[in-house]
């Protein structure tokens, strides 16, 4: 790997630039390793990183069916934050804004990490109260959150319409300031290259197509398409197909996969300074530096593996987007995608072993696992390497759906995760 | 927007009239104070989640207002077929 430096920069600017090596090689599957990461998404490679950089497992192959980072990481909105209600979601998501914090410096490569704020309206009295508990919550967990009022909202993000007579009046706002956006395919590929130049391999077009087990139940390696490898350590990243892949290992998950979809408008000149939500209304949209409003909308209501939704979802969402930033009722749209999310029963991922021995598993982070790439990568390297999950990931077991210990998200954070 | 043909109203109706149910076929405890917490797990929390045809519940709340039952497949969201509760599964 060749550092990004100002240095090299100018040097490599007299050889028109023609000495940059490809960020990682294309490797063909070695006939076993130390480590497997099946799922080439942020959280994948980010695992893989952490395996090789802070964990010292080196020999380590990331699987990945399709190409790099071309799953829900490269579908989301970017979003980050870590207001959540819970005490163990609390010390989850702001595990990860830490690492987000110096994410670019510590690969080397540039992750647009913009901590703009992110803004949480309230509609309604129930949502005052709820979002002011929160704030309350987060304090006393040490991560930030404060109360705006609507003119304070208004002052923060002026293309806010905070009449009281629209339909959606704004009565306030939660703000977290260390909460912002990142460039998606950049998380991707930053961890890809920095785990490459580690010794790890990434291996793209290789779907694993079983999971071989021993006498003793335990992981001896998986079959790819392109043949068997060998391996006694294999975590699963797969986010919405991982129960196809846990059903190779012989287990049935408490998950569901859905259609989310966002969408982005022609790119205009800067006017949005933030990232606003509306839970109540189910809205949110930031910004991007290319300069288009990045808009996500909700899950469809029924299972698919389709990667693509239901159009009255998005128009649903730009009508409440247009009550409350009249601004953009002219604006045009460019492009709305779809991406499969895995839902948990309680909303929240399961990040752990699994019953059988040398399984692991990242999974259930449904519509909002962007926030989270650092911190699942870290968790899920953390918890392979030791056998033991991080005191962290520990509450996110599977067991939880068993003894009832469950980290009900759901009803904390409404629909918006 | 899917297209749903309920199999009371025999007519297929826009997807906005109807509320998703979940996995179909999914049998309530008989004797539930019986269940051991691996039972409860399965009925509660465990489901299926194919890549393909997948039994699922609708109910038409803004038609006739009753469940019923269908197949999908969960790649094409094509539905295969729909049938009224307490049929047999197909």
């Amino acid at each position: 790997m060749k550092r990004f430096s100002g240095f090299n920069l100018i040097g490599e600017a007299f050889r028109s630039h023609q000495g940059w090596p490809e960020h990682w090689p294309d490797k063909a599957p070695k006939a076993s390793y130390d480590a497997i990461i099946v799922g080439a998404g942020g959280h994948g490679l980010g695992a893989a990183y952490y395996l090789a950089k802070k964990y010292g497992i080196t020999n380590v192959a990331v699987i990945e069916k399709g190409w790099l980072g071309g799953g829900n990481t490269g579908r989301n909105t970017t979003i980050i934050r870590s207001n959540y209600l819970y005490d163990e979601s609390a010390h989850l998501y702001d595990h990860a804004v830490k690492l987000w914090d110096g994410l670019s410096q510590d690969l080397n490569y540039n992750i647009m990490y913009s901590k703009r704020g992110v803004l949480m309206l309230a509609h309604n009295v129930h949502d005052v109260q709820s979002f002011k508990r929160h704030i309350h919550a987060n304090r006393l967990n040490g991560v930030d959150n404060e109360w705006l009022t609507p003119e304070e909202c208004k002052a923060y993000c002026p293309p806010l319409d905070i009449s009281p007579r629209t339909r959606h009046p704004v009565l306030g706002g939660a703000l977290q300031r260390r909460g912002g956006t990142a460039r998606h395919d950049s998380v991707a590929w930053g961890y890809a290259r920095a785990a490459s130049a580690l010794g790890v391999d990434i291996i793209q077009n290789c779907a694993v197509t079983g999971i071989r087990r021993g006498a003793d139940g335990a992981v001896e390696g998986v079959e790819t398409e392109r043949g068997y490898i060998a391996c006694r350590r294999v975590g699963v990243s797969a986010a919405g197909s991982t129960s196809l892949v846990m059903k190779m290992a012989g287990l049935d998950f408490p998950l569901e996969s859905y259609p989310l979809q966002a969408l982005v408008s022609e790119p205009v000149k800067p006017i949005f300074p933030c990232v606003v939500m509306s839970n109540t209304v189910h809205a949110y949209m930031s910004q991007s530096d290319k300069g288009e409003l990045v808009i996500g909308a909700g899950t469809d209501q029924y299972t698919s593996y389709s990667q693509r939704g239901a159009f009255h979802i998005v128009e649903h969402t730009l009508a409440a987007i247009c009550e409350i930033f009249p601004i953009f009722t002219r604006m045009r749209m460019l492009r709305t995608w779809g991406g499969i999310v895995d839902v948990t029963p309680d909303r929240s991922p399961i990040l752990g072993k699994t019953p059988v021995k040398g399984l692991y598993v990242n999974c259930g982070w449904g519509t909002g696992g962007f926030k989270a790439t650092p911190g699942a990568g870290d968790l899920l390297a953390y918890t392979m390497a030791h056998d033991e999950p991080h005191k962290i990931n520990a509450p996110y077991n599977l067991d939880r759906f068993r003894n009832g210990r469950l980290i009900d998200e759901a009803a904390a954070a409404a629909v918006a995760h | 927007m899917l297209l749903i043909h309920c199999p009371y109203c025999e007519e297929a109706r826009p997807e906005v009239e109807f509320v998703y149910g979940g996995e179909a076929h999914i049998a309530r405890p008989v004797d539930p104070s019986t269940y051991s917490d691996e039972q409860w797990e399965e009925f509660l929390y465990i489901r299926s989640n194919p890549r393909g045809r997948h039994h699922e519940r609708w109910r038409h709340t803004h038609g006739c207002g009753r469940f019923f039952n269908a197949v999908r497949d969960t790649v094409t969201d094509v539905f295969e077929t729909t049938y009224k509760a307490g049929e047999a599964r197909k």
